[in-house]
């Protein structure tokens, strides 16, 4: 449907990652079913980063812990390589709004609590190598034995970071992963985690409120109607080339094209 | 250097020196000078202020009991009579409000002939101590007995530790006559005789440590598995509900009473120390439901945000539990446990005086029953040492909590 001639060189395989078919999800109230996502389509290919935007309350949270499995599915299905996802696993790494480490654990151990997990047969020294690896990554070497209750918010988010990508999911969910960030912070952390991202090349849903982010990370931003009954509104493909530069971006003359686009649908 | 000084004396709860600490590295003098007068001036004086008015009060009612004697006595024997009687409490009050002299050497003996001597305490050789009290008998006799002052609480704390010492060494010679007649009972197969006397302050201090410790214990081992089972499923929180509801409002006393139904059944044919156990399974049954709320509490309350994590990575339900229910929901359960142990050191009291098991709340009831001169004095010190070690075992559990838990600044 919205697929041009350059997606085509970018995502050589051409697999579908995630389906979404006919999604609903109904909240059932004294007032009768609050229906907060009907008919809902959404193909994702491998390697693709998505952006999801649309206004508060929509459903677009909702609609991302369906697919990490947190969620129930009231209607239709959501596949994971052409299977029915059961429930929350580590195929669907999740980062959280609030960075959500456990504040007991150290930084190191709390990425180890995944690692170990997911590479129960590894040594322990190549699951520290693992560790290590993502948290130097994320810029996080000095850190590694300070507990996560002692460091900043920013820094919290890092390692969540560390922690999604070193369980090597097949699709990576983030919620606004940088709403409670100041906008310094958040420029940074974009940038750490497009990094990554373009290494381990893991396909990627994300949730925004922020137009800008939306544009510079997505291979295309797809626009929720608002609830209730919310579904794709639209979606906008963003040809720039990876790797890209913030500021090779802002000088792109389609630039303020997709920027148009966007707030025009969002103010709508 | 300072900062870590600090951080110490913050820890064993020994905050408000904080600004001397500062000043002392000349660190904002003008705002310290202020932080001391808070912190340390401003407490010693609201101190001083109330053992003022403790004085006073204790002397309005001795000076109240002493003028109705005084009238008795003038209903009795006439003037005369009255003079004496008056001549009498007035010395006797100087005596009670005097010194306790502490010394090895005889010849401080003399100084019971001053007026304002309480006791005399002469060491011996073996550690004992003989001890002389500068009331005479006539005096003893008419000495009204009312709200100890101060003072007099000051001198019964004193008999106790000379008693203590004077216990110690009964103590210790008895060990030593029996020394070798227990080895001789033990080689044959007898049981060794243990010292049966009177037990001193310090001792039941120890018991009622040992009481509440080992009830506790109890409450902890079954407040806190129940509470984790309880708070992560909701139908048994719903089923179980009543129980905690009910039983929690239940007065100390019908708990001892129960367990006394219980234990006194299945330990009829021992003869084992079943005062003791009544006491700490009632301590334990009566303290033990702060954790246990507090523990459901918690664990049913853990950020969703942690369990999401722990469902992403699909940890099997142990694992949950260790790694993140209960970490999570640590400070609440200590703070429950905090909670326990004040309401177990507070029941016990009660619980000991009513089993006649021994410890402090015997002894205060001991003391109330016996009525000699000092008995009210001393209850205002076992009072006293009562609400010290209750204070003490928080702030220990408030160390312990800051050593475990994650969550910073926990008061």
């Amino acid at each position: 449907m919205f697929t041009g001639h350059k997606e085509m060189e970018r995502f050589p395989s051409n697999e579908v990652m995630l389906d979404l078919i006919d999604l609903k999800k109904v909240y059932p109230t004294p007032k009768g079913d609050y229906v907060v996502l009907e008919n809902l389509n959404l193909q994702i290919k491998k390697e693709e980063f998505i952006t999801i935007i649309g206004h508060s309350g929509c459903g677009k949270t909702t609609m991302l812990s369906m697919i990490a499995g947190l969620n129930e599915i009231s209607g239709g299905k959501i596949s994971v390589l052409g299977s029915s996802i059961k429930g929350p696993g580590p195929d669907r790494g999740v980062i959280f709004q609030a960075p959500s480490l456990m504040p007991w654990l150290t930084t190191l151990e709390n990425v180890m609590l995944g690692v170990k997990k997911v590479y129960p047969h590894a040594t322990k020294k190549q699951k520290l190598d693992i560790c290590k690896y993502y948290l130097h990554k994320v810029g996080m070497d000095n850190a590694i034995n300070k507990r996560a209750s002692d460091i900043s918010q920013g820094e919290q988010q890092r390692v969540g970071i560390a922690r999604a990508f070193a369980i090597k999911p097949k699709v990576l969910l983030l919620d606004e992963p940088f709403g409670m960030l100041d906008s310094l912070t958040r420029g940074q952390l974009q940038d750490v985690l497009i990094d990554v991202w373009n290494k381990e090349k893991i396909t990627a849903v994300m949730i925004t409120h922020d137009v800008d982010e939306a544009i510079f990370l997505a291979d295309r931003v797809v626009m929720m109607t608002s609830g209730p009954r919310a579904k794709i509104g639209d979606v906008l493909s963003i040809d720039f080339e990876r790797p890209r530069t913030r500021k090779a971006i802002l000088e792109h003359d389609d630039y303020y094209n997709y920027r148009k686009h966007l707030i025009d649908f969002l103010e709508h | 250097m300072k900062d870590s000084i600090i951080r110490i004396t913050k820890m064993i709860g020994l905050g408000f020196l904080e600004p001397v600490i500062r000043l002392i590295h000349k660190e904002d003098p003008q705002k310290n000078i202020r932080e001391i007068f808070r912190k340390i001036i401003a407490p010693i004086a609201s101190i001083i202020i109330f053992v003022f008015l403790w004085n006073s009060g204790a002397n309005a009612l001795f000076n109240s009991l002493s003028t109705s004697k005084i009238e008795k006595a003038r209903d009795v024997g006439g003037d005369k009579e009255a003079e004496r009687v008056a001549k009498l409490i007035q010395s006797a009050k100087e005596k009670l409000n005097g010194e306790f002299i502490i010394s090895e050497d005889p010849a401080d003996l003399k100084a019971l002939e001053n007026n304002n001597v309480y006791a005399v305490a002469i060491a011996k050789e073996d550690g004992s101590y003989d001890i002389k009290s500068g009331l005479t008998p006539a005096e003893k006799k008419e000495v009204p007995v009312t709200l100890p002052s101060p003072f007099q609480t000051k001198n019964a704390f004193y008999t106790l530790l000379i008693d203590y010492k004077v216990v110690r060494a009964n103590k210790a010679s008895f060990k030593e006559k029996t020394f070798e007649m227990n080895k001789k009972r033990v080689a044959n197969g007898k049981k060794a005789i243990t010292y049966t006397g009177r037990p001193s302050f310090v001792d039941q201090i120890k018991t009622s440590l040992k009481t509440v410790f080992a009830g506790f214990l109890l409450a902890l081992f079954i407040a806190v598995p129940i509470g984790i089972i309880v708070g992560l499923s909701k139908t048994l929180r719903g089923s179980i509900s009543w129980i905690i509801q009910i039983f929690k409002p239940v007065s100390p006393v019908v708990w001892l009473l129960l367990v006394t139904m219980i234990v006194t059944t299945l330990l009829r044919n021992s003869d084992s120390d079943s005062s003791f156990i009544i006491s700490f399974i009632s301590v334990g049954l009566c303290s033990m439901w702060a954790t246990l709320v507090n523990t459901a509490m918690g664990v049913a309350s853990v950020n969703t945000d942690y369990i999401n994590v722990a469902e992403v990575l699909k940890l099997k339900p142990l694992q949950k539990i260790t790694k993140v229910v209960l970490p999570a929901s640590l400070p609440l359960i200590f703070t429950g446990l905090r909670i326990t142990l004040s309401v177990a050191w507070m029941v016990l009291i009660a619980i000991e005086l009513l089993a006649q098991s021994p410890g402090l709340g015997s002894f205060v009831w001991e003391e109330f029953q016996n009525g000699a001169n000092d008995s009210n004095s001393k209850i205002i010190v076992a009072m006293f040492v009562i609400g010290l070690i209750g204070f003490a075992l928080d702030r220990i559990m408030l160390f312990i909590q800051g050593l475990i838990s994650f969550e910073k600044e926990t008061i």
